[in-house]
């Protein structure tokens, strides 16, 4: 029927098809890189916030000491005087990819610092993940909903939130392996290829190396294999996709320092072993169902089946009595707070302390990926027509992050991507429909009587012809470097199958369409909503989410104000006290100190042990001269604290105080947290409790500040302070900054013993001995 | 240059043997009058001497002394001679060297002004000498708390040390305020406002000396740059990319116990009154691209000024500077390359640049000046007006392949009277200007090549 004529036109549409693909997802790279830098061209080229001066600090040393000494490198800066063993306890992921960037820069003289080079990682990488999406959702739906989830990915604030230059943080370059580690997943199922079986070991290996969250990986894809088996869609494909994995991955994920045995030991991972276990079982079963007769088959069924039960119950006895033994149940406090909300709140309070650990609000939903939460469930049931392997993992993908994303705001995260890949779904089906039947109405008639005699099928073996189709396709793609020779051949296979699919097209259309003018508003309307979530999008990447939050700014009427007390203190700290000088803080303050001021402190952001945490937490909620025992004990020359009340900074350390003493409280019961409110209110005017006025945060938070306007007024709290005037005896201020938002204090060197005095003190003895027992016992370090 | 170096040892060689010939008593001071200015961190002396040549034979040079504390940190020693009568007067300035004088007591330190014509026997000239001192205020107490002023000693000899004898001498010593302390009397001594005079003294003789000790308030600003490291790079394409890499220190009483924002903010005319917190850069005009950081990101607190004349950048650090206390940071420009760089008849091109730091009223302790010349230039030289310690480094930067030169100065004790221009010399083939983009060219040619190659090679087994 077609002449040779068109079966070139259609290889040139074909050719300028892909070309265009290739432009369209160039450009989505340079979109997803160039929303990320609003941060750059509004603040600065800097490491933002927390934990990414730490990554930044440890990609330094990477750069200079090399990789051997990274491994090895324990780190005596912080932690004092535990220290941390650094390459075993951190994801390398992340140091490693700058460091090797950083170094391939340098080898071709591109003298890019290593600062420059970790600002621009995040934005790098996310435009990789947005490539990663097209693939990942080509492979599901169609290159047409693979551009539109790409497009959605480049853009998504949710990612965008995480991923903004400067932002140089694990979670940057783990969602471009989470979603590269799917790909090749889905990529192995439809293909069957052992070759990139191999690659998504290597793959989720990276992602192992980058971030925590691969324990998602190697639950989700056990699950859905688990799927497949249960609604009967076992296939070798299956097992090439999962088996190797499982293998290889376990073997890969136990070289990661951080990880290591871990890979076999800890519950998150058995669910993987139990289907891998399974899946030979299936297999062996299918196996064996090809070797025997039906009636043997049952026989044989039977017999396994009894015994099996018995060991099956016997072992499962077993494991749940070894877990049950250990305290935790094997599983770790993040993990566990991710199955049971509340279990952090209830048991540890330095987990339940950190905001972004917290459940998520509503408008968080409608803020982070907007209109996406309304485009989901048209991908789902977009999936569902036909559901293929590749869609049901995709579906299992949303409904599973769906649900962990209501447990941590953090892991809105890894909804993102599933919420851009099902939307991508829904947006590219309903433009085909759409257009579809735009076209059908304009042209559609010419087609429909030229092809007329050609479309006999069915409409009821559709949905099948379609599914044969794809795996053509898919079969394709494996051949898609074959000699000359078989091409020819291949063309002409083609060519009858591009007919039988112009035919079927023809027949889809004239099933599924729809008044002209309703699809023309369709149209519209669809545009209007993707109009106003890039503007929403383009909003959030400039409004909400560039702050570095080390630099603070604030529009008055005579311009921008700019509050840079933090580097202002941290240059003090590093140019003007000892290199040996250990800062004491609270623990949001611990990477920028070592990172910034280069000083030695005694926690930080990686709340590794408790107790220590829990130390500094009873100093602060001290008085005076325990904590300043407590500190002379850990050899602390400084204390730093920030303080909002005179510019009206709100996250400062009176309002995190309740949680120093909740965390404090937590290990020694001397700190009681009634104590510190007046009716179970947290309050630091002059309702507030003698405990809370005489605690060493207050006093170094408010020392002299009533000389400031003469009444001492809280501009955060809205109140005036309960106690103005007072001197500190311990204590010695030697900075603060411009804003007062950091203060720092020297301990006072202890004074010479009087001998009078200690005599005095002696006599006295043995009459307060139990009080000084009591206060002995105070201190922790004594 | 090296020329330079290497002439230096045999030129005071030379003066050596001249000076051996020529007795030191035959030339005779006839009047010196010497006005020390106390008022910033660097000791500036104007020296007016009258020197007569009782001697029968012509006299070449003039031998100044000093004694070996002040030699040490002398930083600048300038020359010139009077001629004429007062209104008329021309100055010429004159060569000085150091020099050697095996008779000298106590390691005192000579150096030789050359005169332009010989001395004839009875002649009288009269020379000025301009020299600057650097870290000779020491001060005393040595740490003070944040609501006192600064209290500095300076040392020095009522009497001019010289190995001539000295017929008449006067000393002024001007203060930056009135508040004196104390101060040494050698009679007759006057004082008046902020002003000290010492003498007139009459008919001293060779290597007299008579040390004074001057105690004053002084808080002008002690800002020393311990280290300064200048990267001038040249690109032919149109810019000069200057980068200043700043160690800056206080250098006055340290500061003792408490800081307090309070008074510090509340009262600042009165409180920590010897700390400095404002910084002002003359920078070239047509400057353009000025940034201002240091190794945590920007800092928001500079203003630039321009005017067709200078740019002025006025900054701070990060927080006031009290003794003692330390900030680095880095000041990076960019200058259009036609106003620096020009091209001598025979092919060559030079580079006239400034020679020390931009910051006003500061010492450096450690100048590094590197030039980085671009990539394919060859045979550098340098012309500077000072004596400086001076090698060629390799540097790497953008896509190089064989590395650009750079030419290294090295000078420790730089006062701002050292911004005097130098010159860089070499040749350049502008053929060199397009390595770079003909590499990338060829590059990404070649990459493109072998992927349409690829995708036409078939190098599968089964057919």
């Amino acid at each position: 029927m077609s002449s040779p004529v068109t079966a070139s036109e259609r290889t040139v549409r074909h050719a300028f098809g892909n070309v265009l693909a290739f432009f369209v997802l160039i450009l989505i790279g340079v979109l997803a890189f160039s929303i990320r830098l609003f941060s750059v061209i509004k603040y600065e080229s800097v490491i933002h916030e927390f934990d990414p001066y730490f990554n930044y600090r440890v990609t330094q040393f990477l750069t200079k000491n090399g990789i051997y000494d990274f491994w090895n490198w324990f780190d005596d800066r912080t932690w004092y005087p535990l220290g941390r063993v650094i390459g075993g306890t951190v994801y390398p992921g992340l140091t490693l990819t700058a460091g090797t960037l950083w170094w391939v820069l340098h080898s071709l003289n591109i003298p890019l610092s290593v600062e420059t080079v970790c600002v621009f990682t995040a934005p790098t990488f996310s435009a990789f993940a947005s490539w990663a999406t097209y693939l990942l959702t080509k492979e599901v739906k169609g290159p047409g909903a693979g551009l539109a989830a790409a497009a959605l990915l480049g853009m998504v604030p949710s990612y965008i939130s995480r991923s903004v230059a400067g932002s140089y943080d694990n979670e940057a370059v783990a969602i471009f392996a989470l979603i590269f580690t799917f790909f090749l997943y889905i990529k192995t199922l439809n293909t069957g290829s052992l070759f990139y079986a191999t690659l998504n070991a290597i793959s989720y290996f990276y992602m192992v190396c980058s971030w925590g969250g691969y324990t998602f990986i190697i639950n989700l894809i056990p699950m859905h294999v688990l799927l497949c088996i249960v609604t009967g869609r076992y296939s070798p494909r299956l097992y090439i996709a999962y088996a190797p994995l499982v293998v290889l991955g376990t073997l890969l994920a136990a070289l990661v320092p951080v990880v290591g045995f871990n890979a076999v030991m800890t519950s998150e991972h058995f669910a993987s072993f139990l289907v891998f276990i399974i899946i030979h079982v299936v297999a062996l079963v299918y196996y064996i169902k090809g070797i025997l007769s039906p009636r043997m088959f049952k026989v044989a069924v039977t017999l396994v089946l009894s015994i099996g039960l018995a060991v099956c119950c016997a072992v499962i006895a077993i494991l749940i009595a070894v877990v049950a033994s250990s305290p935790t149940k094997g599983w770790s406090g993040r993990s566990l707070s991710l199955l049971d909300p509340t279990y952090a709140s209830k048991y540890i309070p330095i987990i339940a302390s950190v905001s972004e650990h917290q459940p998520p609000t509503w408008p968080s939903y409608f803020m982070d990926i907007n209109v996406l939460a309304f485009l989901v469930p048209a991908g789902i049931i977009a999936c569902f027509l036909p559901l293929s392997d590749a869609s049901s993992f995709a579906v299992l993908y949303i409904v599973t992050s769906v649900y962990f994303s209501g447990v941590m705001v953090r892991l809105m995260l890894v909804l993102a991507p599933a919420a851009c890949i099902m939307s991508g779904i829904a947006l590219s089906e309903a433009f085909d429909a759409l257009t579809g039947s735009i076209k059908f109405h304009l042209l559609g008639f010419s087609i429909e009587n030229s092809q007329a005699g050609a479309g006999d099928a069915s409409p009821d073996n559709v949905p099948a012809q379609k599914n044969a189709v794809k795996s053509d396709a898919s079969e394709n793609t494996l051949k898609e470097r074959t000699s000359r020779k078989s091409k020819k051949k291949e063309k002409e296979r083609e060519k009858e199958e591009q007919d039988g699919k112009s035919s079927l097209k023809s027949q889809i259309k004239r099933l599924q369409v729809l008044p002209f003018e309703a699809s023309i508003i369709g149209v519209f309307l669809l545009i209007l909503l993707g109009a106003f979530y890039v503007v929403h999008c383009v909003w959030a990447a400039a409004e909400a989410y560039s702050a570095p939050s080390i630099v603070l700014t604030s529009h008055t009427q005579s311009g921008l104000h700019v509050f840079d007390d933090f580097r202002e203190a941290y240059a003090w700290l590093r140019h003007n006290t000892e290199v040996d000088d250990k800062v004491a803080s609270w623990w949001d303050y611990g990477y920028q100190t070592t990172a910034m001021a280069n000083r030695t402190v005694i926690v930080d952001n990686n709340t590794w042990n408790n107790t220590h945490i829990a130390t500094v937490g009873t100093a602060m909620s001290s008085p005076e001269k325990a904590a300043w025992e407590i500190f002379n004990s850990l050899d602390v020359k400084y204390v730093l604290v920030v303080f909002g009340g005179l510019v009206g900074y709100p996250s400062d350390d009176i309002n995190k105080f309740l949680w120093m003493v909740r965390i404090g409280g937590g290990v020694f019961p001397h700190i009681k947290e009634p104590d510190y409110l007046r009716d179970g209110q947290y309050r630091i005017d002059s309702q507030a409790t003698p405990t809370m006025l005489n605690c060493l945060m207050y006093k170094l938070s408010y020392y002299r500040f009533v000389d400031t306007d003469g009444k001492g007024f809280d501009r955060v709290r809205q109140t005036e302070i309960g106690k103005k005037y007072f001197k500190l005896t311990h204590f010695e201020e030697v900075f603060t900054t411009h804003h007062w938002m950091v203060r720092i204090y020297k301990l006072k060197p202890q004074k010479n013993r009087i001998r009078g005095k200690s005599k005095k003190s002696k006599s006295k003895a043995s009459s307060t001995a139990s009080s000084t027992k009591r206060r002995i016992n105070k201190n922790p370090w004594l | 240059m090296k020329l330079i170096r290497l002439a230096l040892p045999i030129w005071s060689l030379v003066l050596l043997c001249v000076l051996h010939a020529s007795s030191s008593q035959e030339i005779q001071i006839v009047n010196a009058e010497r006005r020390i200015d106390l008022s910033s961190h660097i000791v500036k002396v104007f020296l007016t001497l009258k020197i007569e040549n009782t001697g029968t034979s012509p006299v070449s040079d003039v031998l100044l002394a000093f004694p070996p504390t002040q030699a040490n940190h002398l930083a600048l020693l300038k020359a010139q001679a009077a001629t004429g009568k007062r209104k008329k007067k021309t100055f010429t300035f004159l060569d000085v060297y150091p020099a050697e004088l095996p008779e000298g007591p106590n390691g005192t330190k000579y150096f030789s002004i050359s005169l332009h014509s010989k001395l004839g026997a009875g002649e009288v000239v009269t020379l000025e000498v301009l020299y600057m001192l650097t870290h000779s205020l020491d001060p005393f107490p040595e740490e003070i708390s944040q609501s006192e002023s600064q209290l500095v000693y300076y040392r020095d000899s009522a009497i001019l040390l010289s190995p001539y004898q000295v017929k008449q001498q006067i000393t002024f010593i001007k203060t930056p305020s009135s508040k004196i302390e104390s101060f040494s009397m050698v009679e007759p001594t006057n004082r008046a406002g902020a002003e000290l005079k010492y003498g007139p003294y009459e008919n001293r003789s060779p290597h007299s000396y008579s040390p004074v000790i001057i105690h004053f308030e002084n808080n002008n600003p002690f800002a020393v740059v311990e280290e300064l490291v200048r990267e001038i790079e040249i690109s032919h394409w149109g810019s000069i990319q200057i980068t200043e890499q700043y160690k800056l220190a206080h250098a006055g009483a340290r500061h003792k116990g408490v800081f307090s924002r309070v008074e510090y903010q509340s009262r600042p005319g009165h409180s920590g009154i010897s700390s400095f917190r404002h910084l002002l850069a003359r920078l070239p005009p047509r400057v353009h691209s000025v940034y201002y950081r240091d190794e945590i990101g920007n800092i928001s607190s500079s203003h630039l000024r321009l005017d067709s004349k200078k740019s002025e950048l006025e900054f701070e650090p990060r927080y006031p500077l009290f003794g003692g206390w330390k900030a680095t940071f880095v000041i990076g420009y960019g200058l259009p390359l036609e106003d620096f760089l020009f091209e001598l008849p025979d092919g060559k091109r030079y580079l006239n640049f400034s020679f020390g730091c931009p910051l006003v009223e500061t010492v450096v302790n450690k100048l590094t000046v590197k030039v980085v010349l671009p990539e394919g230039s060859l045979d550098p030289s340098v012309d500077v007006p000072f004596p400086v310690e001076q090698y060629l480094e390799k540097k790497y930067s953008y896509l190089d392949v064989v590395g650009r030169t750079v030419v290294v100065l090295e000078k420790n004790n730089v006062v701002p009277e050292h911004n005097s221009p130098f010159q860089v010399y070499y040749h350049f083939n502008p053929i060199f200007m397009l390595a770079e983009p003909i590499m990338l060219t060829t590059t990404f040619f070649l990459l493109f090549i072998t992927c349409v190659a690829y995708l036409h090679i078939d190098l599968s087994i089964s057919k």
